[in-house]
């Protein structure tokens, strides 16, 4: 059983026809490079797309049932349609225009310009916050309007809409913080492409909460 | 060929400490044996409800002394009420389906055996990866909790003062509604009977956390089966049980979201006051539902149902691919047709996320949507059948070796195809007019996906024992716990069906006022007594697994002449699996009896010709 062997001399990759197919370079299938354990794991910008992209999958299933039940309701002749606060509307304005600034951090940070990636880092950030704020107002317009969790389900949508959302959105915020807290500092080698990986996947997220958010308020908007 | 790693820093050191090392350990197979061990307790207390229904069932109105004591509300003077009787049906399910099925199978041994065999040091995320069963355990306390304060009038009263809709101590032992929780009488609150005050709310935060326990489950085994396979282990060249896992990972990934954001709705509406589930003018006992209007009890099925049948599948896809790995390596033959066994594997996964409204036929569906849910369903026959083809080519001429996982995992072939034809009577929509809610269902979901699965869990059990903890079970105990329980599976659900085609309905707690089930009672009787043997023998197993631990033989690193990653390390292995050394992948993982080879099997890890020239 040659299982174990731990000679230089045998290492070199003996492809021969095993079936199905003989591994292409470096593994096969993008993976499998040969991961060298023992010693600090290699860095891999795949492990942080992947993860994301699963991770959003999962997201959007949770909110497809829920949007799903939205529609679901709306057809029941009990339902009863509340109208849009104003606050919504900036808030929904503010998220759009914060996707644009998440682009433009990315763009600054592979460019190497640090300064400058870090300032569209934090006007992102701010944005962020302002747009929670701003949903909030949403939900105390809605209050004010007589409108509240309990009762027909449209009006509960609105903030469990808006809750859900802000729980994920706190986890992009998270994240941001800790970009931002950490972009001071001038990196070379694995250290810099981490960031920029990080950065990558940050912004995917952040541009998916904007997209989302979108759906939602245009659901909750029209769709009544 | 391998390729030795001269640094010596080891990305996580092995722990020291016992905290570090056994219970908060982030290592995945100390994670493994946690959810094993999980399994293990959780299986007990729903065999023990098991057996208490069928006690009740067959002898109604016995004085049983000892639930008088334990339970003076619900089994006043030691007779069980009929609302004890359904907590236990509740509870049983609940425990068995998402504390027993999904985590021994998937957290357990998928934990444990997946990077080793892709050949990877640990998970993608191993702190992750504690917290999903720390999280998981979590769960299951919150569920165990609902017993007591149900069933224990002190916790109760301590409970009560959670809220209004937290009223609890009603003697149940949890929720009366079935595993499934159906709507409009899961949303409302105490109203609607014993144990659906507190119990309903402990039981929907208990599933929710477990939802977050399997995600970051799911999250973790994508990742590192799409991440971390060594140099040369392609995906066609991975032992069917990581496709299995990976499967079952994505199907969980994509269903528990659903019954997460269901979970939730249900839980506002009984302690925020919405009503996604509840219509206007509802009567409930005699007495309207004020303050709510506009929802739609449907909706739950839906929603429950998108994510319970993907459950199902996540419950005994995991048992296929042991049985596959496990029929292969004993029948000492090839895999038959491996492309086919994994496409038919990744249909019936994804099949099962369009097939959920079969379990809403006589909900008043349109009769176009289920002649469509009807026709999805029936397809799922044709990857089921492909596998099961399969089995039986792999089996078909070989020299079979009778090892007692080869005989569970034979086992759980006949189970699938015993429990799987009467998918075929059920998914007809006019057949299940008539055999819905009766004993057919039971019998067909509990030997399909409740006994198969267990099969194949029994079977990854007494195959990967050894390499686990170092020594082999008992073969003569494991063959006297196969051959027992094997019987005894047929000897409770065989009869069922007959009881189902009489109309002998579901969760029933006495049929004794109904003239035409006069006729079933020796049956009944039949079955309890089958029940009581099949679950008292279950203790040869525990004996066996826990003895075997530290007196068992002694195994070498290979005991079953197998060829995947896991068999060429040292049993137990080390703690970075590998010991730092890469494995180098080159070749498919069910090399047996191949011409010209010196040995009748050939290690993954063997280069093209070294095989021949070894010799």
């Amino acid at each position: 059983m040659a299982t174990v062997t731990s000679t230089k001399t045998a290492a070199k990759p003996v492809v021969g026809s095993g079936w199905p197919k003989p591994p292409g370079k470096n593994g096969s299938n993008g993976n499998g490079q040969g991961r060298r354990f023992g010693g600090r794991r290699r860095f891999s910008k795949e492990t942080y797309r992947i993860t994301v992209w699963i991770l959003l999958a999962a997201i959007v299933m949770m909110f497809a049932a829920l949007a799903s039940s939205y529609i679901i309701l709306s057809a029941n002749p009990e339902w009863q349609p509340v109208r849009m606060p104003g606050a919504f509307m900036f808030s929904t304005g503010l998220i759009l225009v914060s996707s644009a600034t998440m682009t433009a951090a990315r763009r600054r940070l592979q460019r190497g310009q640090s300064r400058k990636y870090r300032g569209w880092l934090l006007l992102t950030l701010m944005l962020g916050v302002a747009f929670l704020a701003c949903q909030l107002k949403g939900l105390k317009q809605l209050v004010g309007a007589g409108v509240f969790f309990s009762g027909n389900p449209h009006s509960s949508f609105y903030y469990l809409f808006a809750g859900t959302h802000g729980i994920h959105l706190l986890g992009g915020l998270t994240a941001l913080a800790y970009l931002a807290s950490r972009s001071g500092k001038v990196l070379i080698g694995e250290a810099s492409e981490k960031r920029l990986a990080a950065t990558d996947v940050v912004a995917l997220y952040w541009h998916f909460m904007d997209g989302l958010w979108v759906c939602l308020f245009l659901l909750l908007w029209f769709w009544k | 060929m391998a390729e030795a790693i001269h640094e010596e820093v080891h990305r996580h050191p092995a722990p020291t400490g016992f905290i570090r090392k056994y219970i908060f350990s982030i290592d995945h197979k100390v994670i493994g044996i946690q959810y094993i061990l999980l399994a293990l307790t959780a299986v007990v207390v729903g065999l023990v409800m098991s057996v208490l229904m069928r006690l009740n069932l067959s002898w109604p109105g016995t004085n049983w002394p000892i639930m008088g004591t334990l339970f003076p509300t619900g089994a006043p003077g030691g007779i069980m009420s009929p609302e004890f009787y359904l907590s236990l049906v509740t509870m049983h399910g609940t425990i068995m389906v998402f504390f027993v099925l999904t985590t021994a199978p998937q957290g357990g041994f998928g934990n444990y055996f997946l990077p080793i065999q892709i050949g990877a040091d640990d998970m993608a995320f191993p702190f992750l990866n504690m917290m999903s069963f720390w999280v998981t355990f979590v769960g299951f306390v919150v569920l165990l909790f609902a017993i007591f304060a149900e069933g224990n009038a002190t916790v109760g009263l301590w409970v009560s003062k959670l809220g209004e809709s937290f009223a609890a101590g009603s003697g149940t032992v949890g929720p009366i509604g079935g595993w499934t929780g159906y709507a409009p009488l899961s949303a409302l609150g105490k109203i609607a009977g014993p144990g659906q005050g507190a119990g309903v709310n402990l039981w929907i935060i208990s599933i929710a956390i477990f939802c977050v326990g399997s995600l970051l489950g799911a999250l973790n085994f994508i990742t590192t089966l799409l991440n971390m396979r060594t140099r040369g282990m392609t995906l066609m060249r991975m032992p069917l049980t990581c496709w299995a896992w990976f499967t079952t990972a994505v199907l969980a990934l994509l269903s528990f979201p659903v019954l997460l954001g269901g979970g939730i709705l249900l839980l506002l509406d009984r302690v925020a006051g919405t009503s996604f589930f509840i219509p206007g003018g509802l009567y409930v006992s005699g007495s309207l539902v004020p303050l709510h209007n506009g929802g739609s009890p449907l909706l739950w099925q839906h929603l429950f149902w998108f994510f319970g049948h993907p459950e199902v599948y996540i419950a005994i896809l995991p048992g296929m691919g042991a049985t596959s790995h496990i029929l292969s390596t004993f029948a000492r033959k090839p895999i038959f047709g491996y492309r086919a066994m994994v496409f038919a594997i990744f249909a019936i996964g994804m099949l099962g996320f369009f097939v959920w409204g079969h379990h809403m036929f006589i909900s008043g569906m349109s009769p176009y949507s289920a002649v469509a849910f009807s026709v999805l369903t029936l397809s799922i026959g044709v990857p089921s059948a492909i596998k099961t083809f399969n089995w039986l080519g792999t089996l078909w001429g070989a020299k079979i070796r009778f090892t007692t996982p080869m005989l569970f995992a034979i086992g759980f072939v006949s189970l699938f195809v015993a429990g799987g034809i009467t998918g075929l009577v059920l998914g007809q929509t006019s057949l299940d007019f008539f055999f819905h809610d009766t004993y057919f269902v039971t019998a067909h979901f509990h030997l399909v996906m409740g006994v198969a699965s267990i099969f194949g869990m029994f079977a990854a059990t007494y195959f990967w024992f050894p390499k686990m903890f170092g020594r082999m079970m008992s073969e003569s105990l494991g063959k006297f716990h196969f051959w027992v329980t094997f019987v005894g599976v047929y000897a409770i659900f065989v009869p069922f069906h007959a009881m189902g085609m009489v109309g002998m309905p579901r969760r029933y707690a006495n049929f004794g006022e109904y003239e035409f089930l006069k006729n079933t009672h020796s049956l009944v009787l039949f079955v309890t007594w089958a029940a009581i043997i099949t679950a008292a023998i279950q203790i040869v197993f525990y004996f066996n697994f826990f003895w075997s631990m530290f007196k068992g033989k002694k195994a070498g690193d290979n005991p079953w002449e197998a060829t995947t990653l896991e068999w060429g390390i040292p049993s137990p292995p080390p703690h970075d699996n590998f010991a730092g050394i890469v494995p180098e992948v080159h070749r498919g993982p069910y090399e047996f009896a191949v011409p010209g080879a010196p040995k009748d099997f050939i290690m993954q890890t063997e280069p093209e010709g070294a095989a021949v020239a070894a010799h």
